[in-house]
């Protein structure tokens, strides 16, 4: 599956009319062509049709429902009364509101950058040798796979909590700032840590990146006599950059909807479901404590509006800025 | 570190071993959490927080007979064939749903095909949260809530565009030739995609059902909205009630039932890490 991979990455031209895949050998009359294409349409779209209904019942329908709700006071058991701006004036006007957004900023911009980081820095290393490669792979993936769960969510609210493994080895260095968990401050790196330990996933899409730059350019820019930075920033970074901007992209749309993590390692204490004093409060664990808490069904629905556009802009710049740092390879 | 050893490495002693114990370290700091578990299930409470060691001097198992016990007076067998059910009922789900509608779009060409990809691909970047509340008033007026409904009902309607866009992939690559002397024998696009296509794509498939499994298996948003009676829990429900139970006190049961849950990620990993692995790495390129 992974030998036939070109340059061309996933987010490069949506559109797929670039090679017809169909096309009939010998053009057939009009009204043969007429039936063929009438015929093609039918079956498109009775293919789709399962697409289609989850499109429209679970997705398209949702949406739209979401956006009234979030014009609306709504408690579930009540019909939704229209308040038109109340819900966005009262989330901006929220001290706690406004504390989420700055731990999921802080978490999304300290924690994404830093998992890329280790992700690209592990790949250049594995890149390097051929045997044991496939092992390491696989061993530093493993974490991607189980680190959603609420297992090791667990597992990590143990291992920082007071007077446990982190906090007794930090001591060791002479830093005595206690368990990470019961910090307020703390508590968010060690969320931080726990995405930064799950690099794996990134790190696969580099190594098959790093695949595919011809080893050429390289022997090329070492007659020329380009040390090894330089051909690191002229050859390497230039041609993974479409890999690169495709995990910048997905794990920083990934980072702004920690939830689980966040509401488990934080949770617990005194039945605050989101760290002490707020400390793991990222956004969606507000979400979820207006929304199915205290069953502020419109207030919840226009902070999710507000998730969206965030994302949608970052999304949106991301996909600006590509043209100035994403080398595409022309007719891959 | 840099990209040097791309093209002139020649495996000089020092360096290949400097590159093993670069490799050693980091896979020590990976693994240093599992390890911990492992050794700290076998602690007694008191022990497992509070001590540097990574294995008891004195192991206990009485952190697993316990699980016995159950959680809550349900037997943990019930949170386990609560979440096998789920998992399994998405992966058959996921498997028809996604590979019909990948096989539109990579084999099929019909009006109106590239809007409804562009739409596809932008459900792959929408946030899950916008869906949540809406979603849950949808079922809840349609009396599902505490059913597995909400939970797999999407996953027959394809509503998981990464896997449709990695059976596309996929299907797109495939020699053109085999389903073209097909059509021109007068097959249907049916029998094409039963007959031809998915069974080439076996791969796909199995990359698929494995990813699908194991989301299902750590899903926890999903049964914490939608279930509310404890016979009904998933295992990561029934992880987080025994957690909110005994607080922090028994640390040893705790871990020891959280390795328990992850037994069948593991195994799966063990046992199709290949498909796993490279069907993360394709998700990036296009096939």
């Amino acid at each position: 599956m992974g030998t036939t991979v070109t340059h061309a990455p996933a987010m490069e031209g949506l559109s797929q009319d670039s090679e017809p895949r169909h096309g009939p050998v010998k053009p057939p009359r009009p009204a043969a062509l007429k039936r063929r294409r009438r015929r093609e349409n039918l079956a498109g779209y009775l293919f789709m049709s399962p697409w289609i209904a989850g499109f429209l019942l679970l997705t398209a329908g949702p949406m739209v429902a979401s956006l009234y709700f979030a014009f609306t006071d709504y408690n579930l058991f009540d019909a939704p009364k229209w308040i038109g701006l109340d819900n966005f004036s009262e989330m901006f006007g929220d001290p706690r509101w406004r504390h989420s957004v700055q731990v999921t900023l802080w978490y999304v911009a300290v924690g994404t950058p830093l998992k890329l980081l280790a992700a690209l820095g592990v790949a250049l290393l594995l890149a390097q040798s051929r045997r044991g490669q496939a092992f390491y792979r696989a061993a530093f993936y493993a974490p991607s796979l189980i680190g959603a769960s609420v297992s090791v969510a667990i597992v990590w609210k143990a291992i920082f909590s007071d007077d446990a493994i982190v906090d007794r080895t930090q001591k060791l260095f002479g830093v005595d700032v206690g368990g990470w968990t019961g910090d307020p401050d703390m508590i968010i790196y060690s969320l931080v840590a726990l995405t930064v330990w799950q690099f794996g996933a990134p790190m696969v899409i580099f190594l098959a990146g790093l695949k595919q730059v011809p080893r050429e350019l390289y022997e090329a820019a070492e007659v020329d006599g380009a040390g090894k930075l330089r051909r690191f920033w002229n050859i390497t970074l230039p041609m993974i950059s479409p890999v690169l901007f495709f995990n910048v992209l997905l794990e920083t749309i990934h980072s702004f909807q920690i939830f689980s993590s966040a509401y488990i390692v934080g949770g617990g204490a005194g039945g605050n479901a989101c760290g002490p004093a707020d400390g793991s409060m990222v956004y969606t664990c507000y979400l979820y404590v207006q929304g199915f808490e205290n069953s502020r069904m419109g207030l919840a629905s226009a902070m999710a509006w507000m998730l969206l556009v965030a994302v949608a802009l970052v999304t949106a710049v991301l996909f600006w800025s590509q043209k100035r740092w994403v080398h595409y390879e022309e007719g891959a | 570190m840099s990209s040097a050893g791309l093209s002139t490495s020649r495996h000089r002693l020092p360096g290949s071993l400097a590159w093993h114990i670069g490799s050693l370290l980091i896979l020590a700091v990976i693994l240093y959490p599992v390890i911990w578990v492992i050794g700290g299930s076998f602690k007694k409470s008191e022990d497992v927080v509070g001590s540097l060691d990574l294995f008891p001097g004195d192991p206990i198992t009485s952190n697993y007979t316990r699980l016995g016990e159950g959680i809550a007076d349900i037997s943990i067998s019930t949170f386990f064939l609560n979440s096998l059910t789920l998992a399994v009922g998405s992966v058959i789900g996921i498997l028809l749903s996604c590979s019909l509608t990948a096989y539109a779009f990579a084999k099929i060409r019909f009006a109106g095909r590239n809007l409804l990809f562009t739409l596809m691909i932008g459900t792959l970047l929408l946030p899950y949260h916008v869906l949540l509340i809406p979603q849950y008033v949808l079922f809840r007026n349609m009396e599902m809530i505490n059913t597995y409904t909400p939970l797999l009902l999407g996953k027959y309607l394809a509503t998981e565009a990464f896997f449709v866009f990695l059976m596309m992939q996929f299907m797109r690559n495939l020699p053109k030739e085999l389903d073209e002397a097909a059509r021109l024998d007068g097959c249907g696009h049916l029998r094409i995609y039963w007959s031809i296509v998915l069974p080439l794509c076996r791969p796909a498939l199995i990359t698929s059902a494995i990813f699908t499994f194991i989301n299902a298996w750590n899903d926890f948003m999903g049964p914490l909205i939608y279930l509310n009676e404890p016979d009904k829990y998933t295992v990561s429900l029934g992880l987080k009630m025994f957690v909110d139970q005994e607080g922090v006190a028994d640390y040893g049961g705790m871990i020891a039932m959280s390795l328990v849950a992850l037994l069948p990620v593991l195994a799966f990993f063990l046992a199709f890490q290949r498909y796993l692995i490279d069907g993360m790495a394709t998700s990036g390129l296009k096939g």
